[in-house]
């Protein structure tokens, strides 16, 4: 990737600020998603609530899924690779989709390496639980930032975890005198070039959206609140009792995250929300989040 | 004249425009309801999802107040999505707010891959050649009596404008260059500031410094300006 297109790549994420992208296992729900003001669509074959309950391997989605859901909707499209899995994030490229999310939703690939998305032209978006992920995902060449959160559990504990631990890392960073800076990033497995744009910004130098639990329209207003410039919804939009209601509901709060009377008026009577998963409960092997590294 | 220039704060590239105007030293606003209407004399609709943006502009009814400012003497200038919203004719879709007698085509290039940056001359609007960022973007592909072509490029109009509303399909605010920023200030009629380029530490990630994270030091100061912290 030249450092052209890496700023090109970039630039569609700042394009997505402010706006809720939707994970769609259909082209059908590609149109809803588009219809009710989505900035972008997820394309997966299981929403990861389904993958969570389902088990077995996870893997980038049948490609002619994919292209039928390009085929339906304007917006940009984004598909998920395994961790580590090159050749995956080959194919889509090759597909010509928007973005690729490397993971940790899907089954790793790789165990000690992530993809080196500098090889290729095709932004990349990755997960981070603290700035020390995030800066290492920028430097491996991803365009976009998010929260890990803990996908498909409608529990937005984890993503709220992630985010603040972010915001305080980069708090540190942002006031620490210079010579601070290099045991800093010993500590911390912060790739030096990146941590010094991040204290010179005070906040990471691509966007970053949350992830992994948002539900409500109160769960998304949140994350904005906590400072995140957009957000993704998985499970939370179709796994829900009316999702077009629901979907436009979330993509008003995070508009008008700082108007709680805003968001009170598109929160009443949205219907069931999806069953909600306590984290304890989940096996410390079954937490997606622990993925990656 | 009031001289604010508001930006349509409801998704998209929202921080950009706010930056480059500050740069030129121009008093601005975020726009995100009607009340936030009063005493403009510019709106910019900038880049964003165009279908989201529509969306959102009915659902709380801020199309018929940009109309209404139109007929009232405001001036609109829309970039990429935002040039979508203004037009009259959308291929295969529903136009949104329909104000200017123009036919684009969304998402003309092609997918993510397919974004790129020129260098052109746009004569009406500066001397120098201007760097231009076109992502995913729509191409104008017919203009009405009124509206005369900025910039054509190929088989296409890159930016136009009639007596009211300028578009564009490429990101200035993406550009180091404040050529555009200024045109429209003119088309406002605002009293240019005296010539200047942006910033010499403009950088492509420039925006972060007007989207900061909560509880930081120049959040609590009202977000703007690029400060450096001391080390």
């Amino acid at each position: 990737m030249t450092a052209e297109r890496l700023v090109l790549n970039a630039q569609l994420a700042q394009m997505l600020k402010g706006g809720v992208i939707m994970d769609v296992t259909t082209p059908e729900q590609a149109i809803i998603a588009e219809e009710v003001g989505a900035v972008a669509v997820m394309a997966l074959e299981r929403v990861p609530a389904d993958i969570r309950s389902e088990g077995g391997v996870a893997r980038m989605s049948d490609p002619g899924l994919i292209q039928a859901i390009q085929a339906a909707v304007s917006i940009p499209v984004m598909a998920k690779v395994r961790i580590g899995h090159f050749v995956e994030a080959q194919l889509l490229e090759a597909l010509k989709i928007d973005y690729i999310d490397e993971s940790e939703v899907l089954t790793p690939a790789d165990e000690e390496s992530h993809i080196d998305k500098t090889r290729f032209s095709i932004p990349f978006v990755c997960g981070a639980r603290n700035l020390g992920e995030a800066c290492r995902r920028i430097a491996e060449g991803a365009a976009m930032i998010r929260t890990k959160g803990e996908a498909g559990t409608g529990n937005v504990v984890e993503a709220v975890r992630h985010m603040r631990t972010m915001n305080r890392e980069i708090r540190t960073l942002h006031h620490m005198p210079r010579e601070e800076l290099t045991g800093f990033c010993k500590d911390q497995g912060l790739p030096y070039e990146v941590a010094l744009k991040v204290r010179e910004a005070g906040r990471l130098p691509v966007v970053n959206f949350a992830a992994g639990g948002i539900a409500t329209p109160a769960d998304a207003a949140l994350m904005i609140q906590l400072g995140c410039d957009g957000v993704f919804v998985g499970s939370g939009i179709f796994k829900s009792g009316d999702p077009a209601r629901r979907a436009a509901a979330i993509v008003q709060a995070t508009t008008y995250a700082d108007d709680p009377e805003k968001i009170l008026e598109v929160s009443a009577g949205l219907g069931e929300p999806m069953a909600g998963i306590e984290i304890p409960s989940i096996p410390k092997e079954a937490r997606l989040a622990e993925r990656g590294w | 004249m009031s001289g604010i220039i508001g930006v349509l704060a409801l998704q998209g590239g929202v921080v950009e425009h706010l930056a480059h105007l500050a740069a030129l030293g121009l008093p601005a606003r975020r726009v995100r309801q009607a009340a936030d209407f009063e005493g403009l004399t510019g709106l910019i609709l900038p880049g964003g999802e165009s279908t989201c943006l529509s969306r959102l502009l009915r659902r709380y009814g801020l199309d018929r107040e940009i109309a209404a400012g139109l007929r009232a003497g405001l001036k609109l200038w829309g970039t990429c999505a935002g040039a979508i919203l203004l037009a009259r004719e959308v291929v295969g879709e529903t136009a949104s707010l329909g104000l200017m007698d123009i036919r684009v085509q969304r998402n003309a290039f092609g997918s993510q891959l397919d974004s790129f940056n020129r260098t052109l001359q746009v004569p009406a609007v500066a001397p120098e050649p201007i760097p231009l960022t076109f992502i995913r973007a729509p191409k104008i592909l017919h203009l009405g009596t009124a509206v005369s072509p900025l910039l054509e490029i190929d088989d296409y109009c890159a930016a136009a404008e009639d007596r009211d509303i300028l578009v564009t399909v490429f990101h200035p605010e993406l550009t180091p260059s404040l050529a555009f920023h200024r045109y429209f200030a003119g088309k406002c009629g605002i009293p240019l500031p005296p010539r200047e380029d942006a910033p010499a530490d403009w950088q492509a990630d420039s925006w972060v410094d007007y989207a900061p994270i909560p509880c930081h030091p120049r959040h609590a100061a009202g977000g703007a300006g690029r400060g450096r912290s001391a080390g």
